[in-house]
């Protein structure tokens, strides 16, 4: 796998961060060093084992579809900046 | 409350101070409880140690903390971590704790202000949380009892997430005593968590065969010796076992599944709905950007950009999938050896406490390799308890016992 600045921004785009020019050279060096460290599990033998997506077995709890009491719209705005007295103010979606 | 300002102008282990008790009666009642940032708190500033979430105050009590609350417990403060719980030593974040013994010194993390907090105070508490060590690891440095549950048993509702499937939250004490009494407390099923267990603990907490693990006793020669010196004071006879997988692969699987997971909970973070925020200009893309980029740590963005990638189209399989493989290997490795022995030990970190300028000179994946002892038994989702045993030049240092799933019990009752 090739680690360049190409695929670095792409990754910042995905994350929505924005990098300088020396965090970029940064980045570069620090995802050769450490993905070349963790690339080493690609050895371990893992043919038909199934992946743990948690450690222990979770079942679905699935609760009751009843109306409950929830966040007031008050409590829901109440730590927003930006916000009109029943929504939240967000950047241009278009 | 005017001591705690004075211990925190000196040792910086808390975010916030407040002085809390909603009744007088009670299991818990008098008994002070200190809280990681990163467990909410109704009406009080909870930020994770994260720039990102500063004035966020949140509308509800985490479930914890609604227990703890009920029972009559005195809430004093949110103690500080690194951004998020990402670090070893909690420098990542902008109000570092220093270590009680030794000022130059750090506390270890991410719960560095807890431990640091759990050694200054008396008839006290520190609920704390772990992913991948992060109590074992302050525990362990500051000379108290840091104990990481089964995972599931303790709700976590009201915690600001790292990683889910790995999320713990726990408890430090001077004594055993005082964290039977939080756990009988907080733990439990609570449908508002949906990897909230319904299984009951195990009662039984005798011990018959103990073993140490082989591969963690590679650490200081000093700290080998008085953990080994330990282990046959106080057990006899113990056997050593190898656990391959786990110490050769278990660094990587951590690492690649727990900045997968913090990459999706981060995204969250956008300058919308609460926390730190800008003028809104530009596009949604340019906005959220703007906000990330100004307010994590360099650490965050790190973990970020990792966990991103390892779940990118084309590199997901071989990093994420084969990670979360790998960790079935690793726990089935554990299940075997609670076949035959009822506790696993290790020290809990390879070394003591490093001094702060010492880590300066490390590099990302060098820092990572100090959790190289914790992450097996939280990847696993078992047990364990850093205990004080000793100490090398004034510098305490921590024996980890490890337990079966809900073998919590047991796991407690020893390290007494």
């Amino acid at each position: 796998m090739k680690i360049n600045k190409e695929l670095i921004l792409q990754v910042a785009k995905n994350a929505r961060l924005e990098l300088t020019e020396p965090e970029i050279k940064e980045f570069e060096k620090d995802f050769k060093d450490i993905l070349d460290a963790f690339s080493k599990i690609s050895e371990v033998d893992t043919k038909n084992i199934k992946e743990s997506f948690h450690p222990i077995e979770i079942k679905n709890h699935l609760r009751k579809d009843e109306i409950k009491e929830s966040l007031s719209q008050e409590d829901a705005l109440k730590n927003s900046k930006h916000r009109t007295d029943i929504y939240f103010k967000g950047p241009k979606a278009i | 409350m005017k001591d705690l300002q004075k211990i925190n102008k000196e040792y910086n282990c808390f975010n916030t101070i407040c002085n809390i008790q909603e009744k007088k009666t009670g299991k818990l009642k008098d008994l002070k409880i200190s809280v990681k940032d990163c467990i909410c708190i109704k009406d009080i500033e909870s930020r994770a140690g994260s720039k990102i979430l500063e004035g966020y105050k949140p509308v509800f009590d985490a479930t914890v903390i609604e227990k703890v609350k009920k029972e009559g417990a005195i809430i004093i403060g949110k103690t500080s971590q690194d951004e998020f719980g990402f670090g070893s030593f909690s420098t990542n974040t902008y109000n570092i704790p220093k270590n009680p013994y030794d000022k130059t010194r750090v506390c270890g993390g991410s719960s560095g202000g807890a431990a640091s907090a759990t050694a200054l105070l008396d008839n006290h508490v520190a609920i704390a949380e772990s992913t991948g060590g992060s109590i074992a690891c302050p525990a362990a440095f500051c000379g108290v009892y840091g104990y990481t549950p089964t995972y599931g048993l303790i709700s976590r509702y009201g915690l600001i997430d790292y990683g889910n499937s790995l999320d713990k939250i726990g408890l430090m004490a001077k004594n055993i005593k005082d964290i039977k009494r939080v756990l009988e407390t907080i733990k439990g099923y609570d449908e508002k968590d949906s990897t909230s267990i319904k299984d009951n603990l195990k009662k039984d907490t005798k011990v018959k065969k103990i073993a140490v693990i082989k591969e963690s006793l590679n650490v200081n020669p000093e700290i080998r010796d008085i953990v080994l010196k330990y282990v046959k004071e106080k057990y006899g006879e113990y056997d050593e076992i190898s656990l391959p997988i786990t110490n050769k692969y278990g660094l990587a699987c951590y690492y690649i599944i727990a900045m997968a997971e913090s990459s999706t909970n981060l995204a969250k973070f956008c300058g919308m709905r609460y926390g730190a925020s800008l003028e809104l200009k530009g596009n949604f893309d340019e906005y959220f950007s703007k906000v990330r980029t100004k307010y994590f740590e360099k650490e965050s963005k790190r973990r970020i950009m990792l966990g991103t990638f390892a779940r990118m189209a084309g590199y997901r399989d071989a990093y994420y999938l084969k990670a979360a493989k790998v960790r079935t290997l690793i726990i089935n490795e554990y299940k075997k050896a609670f076949k035959k022995y009822d506790l696993l030990i290790s020290p809990s970190m390879p070394v003591i406490a490093p001094k702060f300028s010492e880590i300066d000179k490390l590099n990302p994946l060098d820092v990572y390799m100090f959790d190289n002892l914790t992450i097996g038994p939280n990847l696993a989702g078992l047990p364990h308890l850093s205990v004080p045993i000793g100490k090398i030049k004034n510098m305490p240092i921590g024996l980890m016992i490890i337990g079966d799933h809900l073998n919590d019990y047991k796991v407690i009752e020893n390290g007494m």
